[in-house]
């Protein structure tokens, strides 16, 4: 491989936007995704899509542009890379097709973006429960359409889904949503401001009305989620709304409570994080063009903070110029000047968050579910064991990862973390609790391949 | 206004002080134990759950026979420790070997546990087995391994939950654990007795103290005269996905847990406090185990990690009384997990001085003072 | 392994490729992964806890590891991100893996 000077993990839209502004700038890309195509979850498959799966939506095939800007001499797009170290230098140690190498640069773009809240309650890990965007992904990936599906949780994503779902022609049997009157009032001093992204707030309001024309039942202020499996392989789904039990059976149970940055990377990177408690998330720490405080390392997109697909190709463009800056083809002054359009635009995109995150808040039994609901999905613990490990004494994430082996499966923590961090913070408002520590590899690598690194004749001392 | 009470405060509730801590609460004592915050060094979360005897104290005499004490002493704290917690530690004692693809590292050490089995007399059982030997005896042993020991008393435990079950073990027993309590200060009392400051500001009062707090114990140290100066040592890990079958060994950097995960470790390095987890060193402990188990080459590595040794000069445990500031002692060692079980009995005789006080003059610190001097 | 798939899957045009599960043949559109392929031929399990719990394809995206299944004779594969090849041999897993090639009892 020829030399590089950036390399952008994550081809989502701040990655692929990044790609395509550096590259023009005259630097060498490399770009490396875990998944087969480039699009990031947001625009999975977009590429291949071009000319079907119509119901997914205008805003989805927009991503196309993003996609085609990655045709270009200095962009080298690499698919099915799986990135699971990071060091100083920068240099980035990747795995594709069972076989690892390490890569260079002066600098590297983190853009590996979100993923979906965990959504733990009792049931949640039963076939036939599924995060609404795993649906989304299997819509745009496979042309699946959720069969008999209920939706439960909030957030726009919700809305978008239901949405993708009644044009496909497959409409949600019902949706159950958490939110409640009160929150959506808190959230209407942040209208003035969400006004900047008035088109964001009309799709919105047109995803509503959508849903509303087709006559699916709606729930509000919905809690204790439940689920279970009827003997046909059925969920049934309990819960509360209306000041009643209710009760509906369904095939697919899809959960969504927003999203969260995918912060495995940038901790493991050495950023600073804080908690970002509007978003109710940790986030790495940064500048506004993206730059952090570990030398040569940018972030931007969903996994530098939520603010959706506009937002993210803003960032990375932003990175993109900084990046051009700082590697001398562009002086400050004209990145000054190229970056207002992008600033004008991240600043619209963003304007809506504050209402959002006021609106569709992850509700508390969700943060911390009932003693019953498994929260560690790897290594099956319980909210209720963890309780008794924080009676036990521990203050920490480490404390009950050591004491309980939550977190210490395959997902290294990633459908837990969120959960054991509103366990720990029961009670204790004010006491901040420390984001747990991220190791590599950041994703399991097989001790052969590992081993492949090492120069040959050496052993271990 | 000074509040006195007559318990002895332990610093430190990793294995160390938690072992000590039941140790004193079994002979009647009231124990309190004060740990710091969960981002401490904490050896005792890192650790590699070994209960290993081979080659330990092999120019020390007295620490071979201690090692070989404790690994004697195993089975009934295991029990004893069960009874308490309801937590099984899995104690497993196979034997262990060591593995060598060097065949120069193979004969020093075969020359090392000679001169250790004249220390251990009758208790030393091992064995030396050439690479052939071990492929003829287990299969599935890498072509390159040259040869191995193998030490019938060694094994290990889930070092985990053996640390669960240690401050349950405590709290069963009346101990009181404080955790997020990091002492900053100690100061001894004109009249007798220690004020231990803490990070937050707040002060406790205390008869006795017992410092086993790691490698935060090197300023505490010297606030009780203690001249013993302690080092990290860093020590690198794998530990892979479950395996649902066992494997046929257990070896000082190759061990199966309980749970079914292979733990990969042994490295040494001098990185400061730096606890990193490094990308030559991860690979070199991958190269080491596909070596010796080419099986295990496609097993994923789900996470590494380093972690602080707690090291004295000479590398041996240091059991010390302040002559300064009586009532104050020093516990400090890097193998916590095999000498629990002395900690957990006759270290408290040797605290409280009883007449069942065992001999450990050998450990006290004064050796460090001595070799300065020579 | 009589559950109804919990999905439709739009008949669009497209080449379809064959493979095994737990030995039975089965069928799919070319460009799937393997875990949306099985996510449309059956609604049941594909991967039991050490515990025994039922577990298939949750995120879709390569984070939460419940989707592991044995691909071509290597278990613990994220079927979520593996694509689906012709005459692909997936089977179902209980339980933790084992060694591979192994010589362990």
């Amino acid at each position: 491989m020829a030399e590089v000077d950036l390399i952008i993990i994550g081809a989502g839209p701040a990655g692929m936007s990044a790609a395509a502004f550096a590259a023009r700038g005259g630097l060498q890309v490399l770009i490396l995704d875990e998944q087969p195509h480039p699009g990031g979850q947001i625009y999975r498959n977009v590429a291949q899509n071009r000319s079907k799966r119509g119901f997914l939506g205008q805003a989805y095939a927009a991503g196309t542009d993003l996609v085609d800007a990655l045709d270009h001499p200095h962009i080298t797009l690499l698919t099915g890379a799986t990135v699971w170290r990071l060091d100083k230098g920068p240099q980035v140690t990747w795995s594709r097709g069972a076989k690892s190498q390490t890569t260079s640069a002066a600098h590297v773009l983190l853009a590996t973006g979100a993923q979906e809240r965990p959504v733990p309650f009792p049931g949640w890990t039963l076939p036939g429960v599924m995060p609404a965007g795993a649906a989304q992904i299997l819509m745009k990936t496979a042309g699946m359409l959720p069969k008999d599906a209920v939706l439960a949780g909030s957030g726009p994503l919700l809305y978008l889904i239901a949405a993708q779902m009644i044009d496909a022609g497959s409409p949600p049997q019902a949706l159950v949503e958490t939110q409640t009157f009160p929150q959506m009032l808190s959230a209407t001093p942040h209208l003035p401001r969400a006004l900047f992204g008035l088109p964001t707030l009309r799709k919105g309001l047109s995803l509503i009305a959508k849903i509303r024309k087709a006559a699916v039942p709606r729930y509000t202020a919905a809690s204790g989620f439940h689920a279970t499996t009827t003997e046909s392989g059925n969920i049934l789904f309990s819960f509360r709304a209306n000041g009643r039990d209710q009760r509906l059976t369904c095939g697919l149970l899809l959960t969504h409570q927003g999203v969260i940055p995918g912060t495995h990377i940038t901790r493991a990177a050495g950023i600073e994080h804080y908690w970002n408690a509007a978003q109710g998330a940790f986030q790495p720490e940064h500048d506004l063009w993206g730059a952090t405080d570990q030398p040569g390392l940018h972030v931007a997109g969903d996994g530098a903070g939520i603010g959706g697909a506009e937002a993210a190709a803003s960032a990375g463009e932003l990175a993109g110029l900084n990046i051009l800056c700082q590697s001398g083809r562009l002086s400050s002054d004209t990145r000054n000047q190229r970056a207002a359009r992008a600033r004008a635009a991240l600043f619209r995109a963003r304007a809506i968050r504050p209402f959002l995150d006021a609106a569709y808040p992850p509700p508390t039994d969700i943060l911390a579910p009932s003693d019953n609901t498994i929260v560690c999905r790897c290594e099956e613990v319980s909210a209720g064991a963890i309780r008794q490990a924080i009676r036990e004494g521990a203050q920490g994430h480490r404390q009950i990862k050591t004491s309980l082996r939550c977190g210490m499966g395959p997902c290294q923590g990633r459908m837990c973390d969120a959960t054991l961090r509103g366990l720990l913070s029961e009670g204790k408002a004010s006491q901040p609790i420390s984001p747990p520590r991220a190791r590599s590899p950041i994703k399991p690598i097989a001790l052969g391949e590992l081993a492949a690194l090492s120069p040959p004749q050496e052993e271990p001392a | 206004m000074q509040q006195r009470t007559q318990e002895i405060t332990i610093i430190g509730g990793g294995l160390v002080g938690l072992s000590v801590a039941l140790g004193l609460l079994m002979a009647g004592q009231r124990v309190r134990v004060l740990d710091g915050a969960d981002s401490d060094a904490r050896a005792s979360q890192g650790n590699f759950g070994l209960i290993w005897g081979q080659g330990k104290g092999w120019d020390f005499a007295p620490y071979a026979n201690w090692t070989m004490d404790a690994l004697t002493a195993w089975p009934a704290f295991a029990q004893q420790l069960r009874g308490l917690s309801g937590i099984d530690v899995a104690l497993d004692q196979p034997g262990g070997y060591e593995f060598f693809t060097d065949p120069t590292e193979f004969d020093a050490f075969k020359a090392e546990l000679a001169q250790q089995a004249i220390h251990l007399g009758k208790r030393a059982r091992y064995e030396m087995l050439s690479g052939d030997d071990l492929r003829s005896q287990m299969q599935g042993i890498g072509p390159d391994v040259v040869g191995a020991s193998f030490s019938l008393c060694d094994g290990h435990v889930n070092p985990l939950r053996f640390l669960r079950a240690l401050r349950c073990s405590v709290q069963t027993m009346g101990g009181h654990v404080r955790l997020g309590a990091t002492v900053s200060a100690i100061r001894p009392q004109p009249k007798g007795g220690f004020a231990l400051v803490l990070a937050d500001g707040e002060t406790l009062y205390t008869e006795q103290v017992v410092l086993c707090a790691g490698l935060g114990a090197a300023t505490l140290a010297r606030d009780l005269g203690f001249n013993t100066q302690v080092r990290p040592q860093l020590g690198e890990l794998l530990i892979t996905e479950k395996l649902g079958d066992r494997l046929p060994f257990l070896s000082s950097t190759i061990r199966q847990v309980d749970e079914g995960g292979v733990q990969i470790g042994g490295t040494k390095a001098n990185a400061g406090l730096n606890d990193h987890e490094t990308l030559p060193i991860m690979s070199k402990l991958a190269h080491h185990a596909v070596t010796v188990f080419p099986a295990l080459a496609d097993v994923r590595v789900v996470r590494a990690w380093g972690a602080l040794r707690v090291m004295s000069p000479d590398g041996y445990p240091v059991y010390a009384k302040s002559s300064m500031h009586p009532g104050a002692f020093l516990v400090t060692c890097h193998s916590g997990v095999t000498l629990a079980p002395l900690h957990a009995s006759v270290l408290a005789e040797w605290i409280l001085n009883t007449s069942a006080t065992p001999e450990l003059e050998a450990f006290d610190e004064c050796r460090f003072a001595l070799s300065h001097a020579a | 392994m009589n559950v109804a798939s919990r999905f439709r899957t739009l008949p669009e045009t497209g080449d379809r490729v064959q493979f095994t599960l737990d030995g039975a043949p089965a069928s799919a559109p070319a460009g799937v992964t393997v875990a949306a392929a099985l996510l449309a031929h059956s609604g049941a399990w594909t991967r039991q806890t050490v515990k025994g719990a039922p577990r298939t394809a949750y995120c879709m995206m390569g984070v939460c590891f419940d989707c592991l299944v044995e691909v071509d004779g290597t278990p613990n594969t994220q079927a979520c991100m593996t694509l689906l090849r012709e005459g692909m041999t997936v089977r179902r897993q209980t339980g933790l893996r084992d060694l591979n090639g192994g010589h362990c009892g």
